[in-house]
């Protein structure tokens, strides 16, 4: 992070900090990790830092002398105060005005400085820096689910993202259907996913944990519903998860595709697909064709049915950790 | 046409249809509610019409209301409008509370219902109740104020109102027939696009905003004209009272913010209706541009909405300060940048849209500029309140709870300008309680003090005080308790517009802010028993002199009510708080010499007749009954051609009527015991204001 | 006003028309009030257009759909009532007889019917091209952008129609000025819009043609 923090000793003197530790303390209740004042990331903990810095500093620049002198004023000079003086024409006077406009605009300079650097620091875009390469991850947004996919392991997954503690990862988002807002609050941001275009969102699991996953952006009737969990999870621990999903899995193809595609919980969709292997609250899915991503962009944008280009063989041969080689990235990137 | 002459319109339109045919637990709650809201409408509409009947209003209602162009009238229909809109929303609002509250796995209300509540909760507050509510109150004080006799286009005023009532009355007839939208008062696409809300709902939510948005329109350039061409003499810019400015701001805001949303929703309509590819996923359609468009209206808009509530409050605190407004160059100079600044910070509703960083920091810098205009009048009212006589009557404990309330909501405001913060509490109930905390005591405590500040103007007897009192209490702490852990929830990851949730932690802050609906009912409720009661005791609180506050601009200066014409003779003004310099000066209350014939508009029938046509038309394009919307279209366009030829469109009040009514309130000031500022709340008050310091020796 | 100072930008009627002139100022203010208005929807269209210049979705675009020639002749068809509606407001400016103040007003209608009818005809022969709204978002946003111009200018002459029918029935009048001088107002800002979508909508469209 590019900016100081302030005031981390003067933090619990402030009512304001003290509903974010309730909130916190509430959040721990919970067996999915909730929230970012709880954060398993490095970009929560850089946003969960942030917010504490600067609801400190507004506390005590802005906040506390409105309740100090607001309060004193009404009482000094209520109507009964006889003694108070009364000054009924006194409308001017010339450096409280300039302080009046001065202390805002010092205290707005100030964030303005903090604001830019962080947004360049934190842009959801922005590559996680890190020794290890980042892995890549394609999410596509259905009603009301989410469908993550690993172009380089060749395996997808529903109700479940599986990621390597320590190693960033890179998403890239597309929307089968309408605008939909991918979150995992313990680790980072969150990023539109939209039809026939593509965003991106960096995070990164600091530690093992089971966090909460959600869709923000109201989607009809299953919105409550589209939830998954984030499971970070030790390097040799993901190799097991993707072996897994790779014997496990649901065969995808196109028929698999459009059971993903009705409008359908998760649930509704796991009761689908029991029949060819699915049990559980997540599924996994095998064969995942490298283009599979590329195509729902093109097929959502145009309007056209639905075609997977038969060129899942080489994705399926690409083992963990390789590089992006394949699958070639849809509409470029930003960078 | 003719194989279907109702359009789509079907008995399934019903509420309680789907009920009836399939009866499982789930359904009937959801349709025994809908079924029940639908009765109170329908009844309510029954009782009305049976009251006004049975009293024999209905030519009254028409002749003296409905018709009138006089910007009272239209001001007084206006606040009916809100409150009863209000009404509506706010058990909305205490239905979801509910629903939220046992909301750990399921609740009570379908999705789908619940969809539909926020969705017009949210469409309601905005262009409902919070609109019609400060166009009402400026329609009333601003022609007063600047010495007037009434706005620039009476007419179009009530025009104006037609549409407001014709869009509201359009979200109220989607309780008995069909289904609201469940698309958000945003209605953000592809969501609304026929594709995924192929039902009525999103047409009821576009036509009702559009009829709105007319309105709105009309009005703003009404407001702007009116300040500009029809101030008293000497009432120059710089002394006009500083609600009246923000009235400006406002109005000018109206002209250039309402077109992208007329132009957001029109193209949604031909999406939808005609097959169109402006927002679609496919063939080129990109729902970033309505994203853009909308909240290019939806920004300034919330600027519409909250600038008149400063106004409100720069009168009231410097009125019950008993002081000059300090700083009033400086809140004019923060009022006008603060307009200018909102049509530079769009964007932040959707940090999370993709573009780069350098947008978004620009964005969140620009959004926090307005911090500082804002701060400054914040700072600016207690520097008004130092070395004042503060009275702490109901207008001025909601000012109180404001300016504090105010001050968390804006910095909730600053947290989300901050890009790297809105990516984590962006779309979750942190924003929820953000805009609330701005929204209901910024502008809804600002209309309410408003409506207690003039109700003895318009209505010449006082609100009760003590009825007053209980319910900005129940207002302030039931807001507090409703929205605070909301603030708490949406940091523990819990989005908005959810129906129902698995995570136990949600419980005790939702049931807390469930208490919190339930007294602001209860607020609301006691404004209903204190109307109830200062009517029962209007006798007693007469304040026909016209001056119960020791008011400081020209509205006080007349009676209450005043005439239709306003002032007997228009005012010369000599400098800032007109009023105040007159009663200084001697020169208030005299008799106006000589008297004139005042020349007032007549009766129109073009409001009511284009607010008919408007709904009809709106509700033919809902149901697809073509015949009504060509039929009504012919109608609207006839009645603007028949309205071109009128000719005989003023009446004359006479100047001996002038000078006898006059004369009548001249008696009632001479019979007038002038009574110091801590009686201004008991029965003494007739009026007639007495100066402060020597009510202070006494 | 008293001093005869012109306070609204356009025709004046001058102190000979003294209680007219009078009450024109707030109508007259109020009437640029609203078109600055209308020019922000005007504005978005346009914004709708441009951005949406790229989003033909493999259909027909600019190149394949504009007519130059016909767009042409619908600018100086427009331009030309302008100038008649010109002539139209010189004669009850300074009094000319009633009879050449409707004739010039009948010869701007006409023009007007023209362009809305050359318009229509350029629609026809886009369709079939298979130039139709449904078609992508860009054919979308020209279909909205255009389209409201000739709406406008529709209104414009039903408007005109309105007002003949008033100089009939009453002869020049407070009402009928004051509406003349409004609708003179609007006619010449349709003319502005109408060069506003000639050079961003057809020129560019058609020079990408012959490049």
């Amino acid at each position: 992070m590019g900016f100081k923090s302030i005031g981390r000793g003067t933090r619990v003197a402030i009512a304001a900090t003290g509903l974010l530790e309730l909130a916190s303390s509430l959040a721990g209740c919970s067996s999915v990790r909730l929230g970012f004042l709880d954060p398993h990331g490095p970009v929560a903990q850089s946003q969960h830092d942030q917010l504490l810095d600067v609801v400190v500093l507004l506390a005590i620049f802005v906040a506390l002398p409105i309740f100090v002198i607001l309060p004193w004023f009404a009482w000094r000079y209520r109507y009964r105060a006889r003694r108070a003086r009364y000054a009924p024409k006194w409308s001017y006077y010339g450096p409280l005005e300039v302080a009046t406009w001065g202390g805002p605009l010092v205290i707005v300079a100030l964030l303005s400085i903090l604001v830019w650097r962080s947004t360049h620091a934190l842009d959801p875009y922005r590559r996680i820096a890190s020794s290890v390469a980042p892995m890549r991850v394609e999410v596509i947004g259905y009603d009301w689910k989410w469908l993550f996919i690993y172009p380089d392991e060749g395996v997808a997954s529903i109700g479940e993202l599986a990621l390597p503690v320590g190693r960033p990862i890179a998403l890239t988002l597309t929307s089968a259907t309408v605008m939909q807002s991918l979150q995992i609050p313990a680790l980072g941001s969150q990023i539109y996913a939209m039809g026939g275009m593509v965003t991106q969102l960096n995070l990164e699991a600091s530690e093992a944990g089971r966090f909460l996953g959600e869709n923000t952006m109201y989607n009809g009737d299953g919105f409550h519903q589209q939830h998954f969990t984030a499971v970070a999870m030790t390097p040799t621990a993901f190799l097991g998860w993707v072996r897994h999903a790779r014997t496990q899995g649901v065969p995808m193809n196109l028929s698999a595709l459009a059971l993903i595609a009705r409008r359908s919980t998760q649930g509704e969709l796991v009761a689908a697909l029991t029949s060819r292997g699915a049990a559980g609250g997540s599924v996994y899915f095998k064969d995942v064709p490298a283009s599979l991503f590329s195509a729902v962009v093109a097929t959502t944008g145009t309007g056209k049915p639905m075609t997977i280009p038969a060129d899942s063989a080489a994705a399926t041969n690409g083992t963990p950790g390789a590089a992006a080689t394949t699958a070639d990235m849809p509409m470029g990137q930003r960078r | 046409m003719l194989a279907h002459p109702f359009g789509r319109l079907r008995l399934q339109a019903l509420p309680f249809w789907d009920m009836l045919q399939h009866p499982s637990k789930g359904v009937v709650i959801n349709g025994i509610i809908a079924t029940g809201a639908a009765l109170m409408v329908v009844l309510g509409g029954i009782v009305t019409v049976a009251l006004i009947s049975r009293y024999r209003l209905w030519r009254v209602l028409w002749s003296q209301w409905l018709t009138s162009p006089d910007h009272k009238k239209i001001g007084v229909m206006y606040v009916v409008l809100a409150f009863v809109m209000l009404i509506r929303a706010l058990l909305e609002a205490l239905l979801m509370r509910a629903q939220q509250a046992y909301g750990l796995g399921g609740g009570f209300l379908t999705p789908n219902h619940f969809a539909q509540l926020f969705s017009t909760h949210g469409t309601i507050m905005i262009f409902f109740m919070a609109m019609p509510f400060l166009t009402g109150i400026i329609n009333y004080v601003m022609p007063l104020q600047i010495g007037a006799r009434d706005v620039s286009f009476p007419v179009l005023n009530s025009i104006s109102l037609a549409l407001t009532a014709a869009g509201a009355a359009l979200v109220m007839i989607s309780l008995v027939l069909g289904t609201f939208s469940t698309g958000g008062w945003l209605g953000y696409p592809p969501y609304t696009e026929a594709s995924f809300s192929p039902g009525v709902g999103p047409d009821y939510w576009i036509w009702a905003l559009t009829l709105s948005s007319l309105g709105s329109t009309f009005t703003g350039i009404n407001f702007a004209v009116t300040i500009y061409k029809k101030r008293a003499p000497g009432m120059t810019l710089m002394r006009l009272p500083l609600f009246t400015w923000t009235a400006l701001c406002t109005s000018i805001l109206m002209i250039f913010a309402m077109p992208p949303l007329t132009v957001a929703t029109a193209q949604l309509a031909l999406d939808r209706y005609l097959g169109f590819h402006f927002f679609t996923n496919d063939l080129g359609g990109n729902m970033m541009h309505f994203a853009n468009m909308f909240w290019l209206f939806g920004h300034p808009e919330v600027y519409i909405l909250i600038l008149p509530a400063f106004g409100v409050y720069s009168e009231t605190i410097s009125t019950f300060s008993g002081k000059a407004l300090f700083g009033y160059r400086s809140l004019v100079v923060a009022t006008m940048a603060i307009g200018v600044l909102s049509f530079t910070v769009w964007l932040h509703h959707f940090f999370t849209m993709g573009q780069g960083a350098d947008l978004n920091a620009a964005f969140g810098v620009a959004t926090m500029l307005i911090g500082i205009p804002t701060g400054v009048k914040i700072y600016d009212w207690m520097w008004t309140m130092f070395r004042g006589r503060i009275r702490f009557s109901v207008p001025m404990i909601y000012a109180m709870g404001f300016m504090l309330l105010f001050v968390l909501g804006g910095l909730s405001g600053v947290l989300l300008a901050d890009p790297v913060i809105d990516y984590q509490v962006h779309n979750s109930v942190f924003l929820v309680a953000h805009f609330h905390n701005v929204a209901v005591p910024g502008l809804l405590f600002g209309m309410i003090a408003a409506y207690h500040f003039w109700f003895p103007k318009a209505f010449g007897f006082r609100l009760d005080e003590r009825g007053g009192k209980v319910s900005a209490v129940c207002w302030i702490l039931g807001f507090m308790l409703a929205f605070f852990p909301l603030y708490a929830l949406g940091l523990m990851g819990m989005p908005r517009r959810t129906v129902a949730y698995t995570e136990p932690a949600y419980v005790p802050l939702e049931t807390v802010a469930f208490f919190g609906a339930i007294l602001v009912v209860a607020a609301l409720c006691a404004l209903g028993v204190q109307l109830w009661v200062s009517i029962k005791h209007r006798h007693a609180n007469r304040v026909f002199v016209g001056d119960p506050w020791d008011g400081r601009s020209l509205e006080w200066s007349i009676s209450a009510p005043p005439p239709e014409y306003n002032f007997a003779a228009i005012p010369v003004v000599t400098d800032r708080d007109a009023f105040t310099v007159m009663k200084e000066s001697g020169a208030a209350y005299t008799a106006a010499v000589p008297f004139e014939d005042i020349e007032v508009p007549r009766n129109s029938a073009l409001g009511p007749v284009l607010g008919a046509a408007g709904f009809a038309i709106a509700f033919g394009l809902v149901w697809h009954i073509w015949w009504m919307v060509i039929i009504f279209g012919t109608i609207v366009i006839t009645a603007m051609i028949v309205r071109g030829f009128a000719r005989n469109t003023s009446r004359v009040v006479t100047a001996e009527e002038v000078r006898r009514q006059h004369q009548h309130w001249m008696d009632a000031v001479a019979r007038a015991e002038p009574i110091a500022r801590d009686k201004e709340t008991t029965s003494a008050n007739e009026g007639l204001a007495m100066p402060i310091d020597t009510g202070a020796e006494q | 006003m008293s001093d005869g100072i012109a306070k609204h930008p356009g025709l004046n009627l001058g102190p000979g028309h003294g209680k007219d002139d009078a009450a024109a100022e707030g109508l007259m203010f109020g009437f640029w009030v609203f078109m600055m208005s209308d020019a922000i929807l005007f504005g978005m269209v346009f914004a709708t257009y441009l951005t949406s210049l790229s989003a033909t979705a493999g259909g027909p675009g600019a190149s394949q759909l504009y007519d130059l020639t016909s767009t042409f002749v619908e600018t100086l068809l427009l331009l030309a009532s302008s100038f008649t509606f010109g002539m139209a407001s010189l004669a009850m400016k300074y009094r000319h007889s009633e009879r050449r103040l409707v004739a010039w007003l009948l010869v701007t209608l006409l023009l007007g019917l023209a362009f809305i009818g050359v318009e229509l005809h350029d629609f026809a022969s886009m369709a079939a091209k298979g130039g139709v709204p449904t078609r992508s978002g860009f054919l979308s946003a020209f279909f909205d952008l255009v389209p409201l111009h000739g709406l406008h200018v529709a209104a414009g002459c039903l408007w005109m129609i309105a007002l003949l029918g008033q100089l009939v029935r009453y002869g020049v009048d407070t009402k009928a000025k004051l509406g003349i001088m409004r609708l003179a107002l609007f006619w010449h800002f349709l003319d502005i819009i109408w060069i506003a979508i000639f050079s961003v909508v057809y020129l560019p469209g058609c020079m990408h043609a012959i490049g």
